[in-house]
């Protein structure tokens, strides 16, 4: 759409300016005083540079729970977005089972995230739960408070149950608004399904496809409600991710400077790493 | 290519699995739950949901969190609006640059801004009050309601604000009375997603309140860590949350998809 330059425009725009700029500037600007300082109580503050940078970079713990961090969002991103994908077109595409797969399929989204944990948490119970005691009597062992393996198949499960919905409506939204005339001439040409998916329906998704991935890739990334209520971290800190361990050294310890130090690299880890996502996927747009 | 029908079928009974669980606990006395596994309630009773009733710090969780969500709304939109206009109708100094610096907070982990927030509105007086937890909110909830606007607002030719502005139509008289109404639907699609994000949040609507304005998922933590095995009173304040969520659903259902992609499809 063609625009107009207007400065008067800033006008409009100056509610959502001040209020971002208390809400997200003075909070970013207090972390990062706190990361270059250092204090011992009674708000007397000293210099201390990039000490707790270098401490955070230096220990294992960081990089343990980075590590714990790029395995989960890898792992459900490579299932939620194929399994997301197969759903959408699979889906009725008319009538009245349309609303009720809508419907029913977006329950899960609005669900607060601590009754996600909870629930999970009831259901996966060794003895009492419908999926432990499922499990257990294939044989197998599964306590997922005592074993990582169990915990870690459990948050899996537990976010592609939780999320595999977005990634199927927002593929869905995108396979509508494909013009029938598309499939026609498809038709017409005798096109087999697999290159109706490959030439049409693929590159028309690319755009939902990309909103999906950064969405899935940032939220996974800043996980912290469902594990916390489901396993707090462990067993151990098998799944201590890097938002349970800052909030760990943040609230629970109140190392001040470690965990700004901390929120400042994450932060950019995730804007990197968001950057990175973007360009690729919309470079290959432009091929 | 048959089978293929069933896949979205399987899925969604996957996906009710674990709600019907909730639900079957929620049934259940606390002997029961602990006296072994089993499919359905045997011994029904609707006692869990009666101490929720019955009980302020439980009921009161659920008044609380619905205020701060219908405050985030509300005020997210306020600002929204007339915001995304700008974006979607000119260029302006910076306007890119301001596009992309609100989008980056959505990628800001609420883990990050806990300790700031508190001590912020700690200073000005907001601690412990809905409108805490409903500013906090805005950090996410502006920025995604800028962008699904923006996205509804796109489709809009602007004949339509020519015509109005021909017609005699002062900026705010056309806003008003012509535009909203245009784009009701971007508004709701945007009103649900501001509702969601801010109802589904744990970390910043707990640790930004204490006892006046505490959450209903901060209360059944609490109860969690506190009291043991209360699994059915958990399951029953856990069934309660998924009622308005189901009721904002309905009444979005026919934009639901389109809502998804965010207005850009």
């Amino acid at each position: 759409m063609r625009k107009t330059v207007n400065q008067k425009a800033w006008f409009l725009v100056l509610p959502v300016f001040l209020l971002v700029a208390f809400n997200a500037l003075i909070p970013l600007m207090t972390v990062v005083n706190y990361s270059v300082q250092e204090t011992f109580g009674d708000n007397v503050f000293t210099w201390a540079g990039v000490r707790w940078f270098e401490e955070v970079l230096r220990s294992d713990n960081f990089w343990n729970a980075l590590q714990r961090q790029l395995l989960f969002t890898g792992l459900v991103l490579a299932i939620e977005i194929p399994l997301g994908l197969a759903i959408a077109l699979t889906m009725p595409k008319k009538g009245f089972w349309v609303s009720v797969c809508l419907v029913l399929m977006s329950l899960p989204l609005l669900i607060p995230w601590n009754v996600v944990g909870a629930m999970w948490n009831i259901m996966a119970l060794p003895e009492i739960g419908l999926l432990g005691k499922a499990i257990n009597s294939l044989g197998i062992n599964y306590n997922y408070t005592r074993q990582p393996v169990s915990a870690w198949f459990t948050l899996v499960l537990m976010d592609v149950w939780h999320w595999t919905s977005l990634v199927a409506l927002l593929c869905y939204a995108g396979l509508v608004s494909i013009p029938d005339a598309y499939y026609q001439a498809a038709k017409v040409d005798g096109a087999r399904r697999w290159a109706v998916f490959r030439y049409i329906q693929l590159p028309k998704l690319r755009h939902v496809l990309t909103i999906a991935v950064l969405l899935r890739f940032m939220d996974s990334f800043m996980i912290y409600t469902e594990p916390q209520v489901m396993t707090g971290g462990g067993p151990g800190s098998a799944t201590t991710f890097l938002s349970i361990d800052l909030v760990k050294k943040g609230i629970g310890q109140f190392d001040l400077g470690p965990a700004a130090a901390m929120s400042i690299i994450y932060f950019l880890i995730i804007l990197a790493l968001s950057w990175l996502f973007y360009t690729l996927m919309m470079r290959n747009q432009e091929n | 290519m048959r089978l293929s029908r069933f896949v979205p079928l399987i899925y969604i009974i996957l996906l009710l699995l674990p709600i019907y669980w909730l639900l079957n606990m929620s049934f259940k006395t606390t002997n029961e739950i602990l006296g072994g596994f089993s499919l359905y309630p045997h011994s029904f009773t609707l006692d869990n949901y009666r101490k929720i009733f019955t009980d302020p710090t439980w009921y009161m969780g659920y008044v609380n969190s619905l205020y701060y969500v219908a405050a985030n709304t509300l005020l997210s939109l306020v600002v929204a609006l007339p915001a995304a206009y700008a974006f979607s109708r000119y260029r302006f100094l910076g306007d890119k640059h301001l596009f992309f610096w609100l989008l980056s907070n959505r990628m800001a982990p609420p883990a990050v801004f806990v300790l700031p927030f508190f001590q912020l509105y700690s200073a000005v007086g907001l601690f412990d009050t809905p409108w805490a937890v409903a500013l906090a909110h805005t950090l996410f909830n502006i920025p995604l309601a800028v962008w699904i606007l923006e996205g509804f607002m796109s489709g809009v030719p602007r004949e339509l604000d020519e015509t109005a502005y021909v017609d005699g139509y002062s900026f705010p008289g056309f806003f008003v009375k012509i535009f909203i109404p245009t784009i009701a639907a971007g508004i709701g699609v945007a009103a649900f997603f501001c509702f969601m994000f801010s109802w589904v949040e744990l970390l910043l609507a707990k640790n930004l309140t204490s006892v006046a304005a505490k959450p209903i998922a901060a209360v059944m933590t609490k109860t969690a860590s506190t009291s043991g095995y209360e699994l059915g009173l958990l399951a029953a304040a856990g069934s309660l949350t998924l009622i308005p969520g189901a009721i904002v659903i309905y009444f979005v259902r026919n934009y639901i998809a389109k809502g998804f992609a965010l207005g850009r499809v």
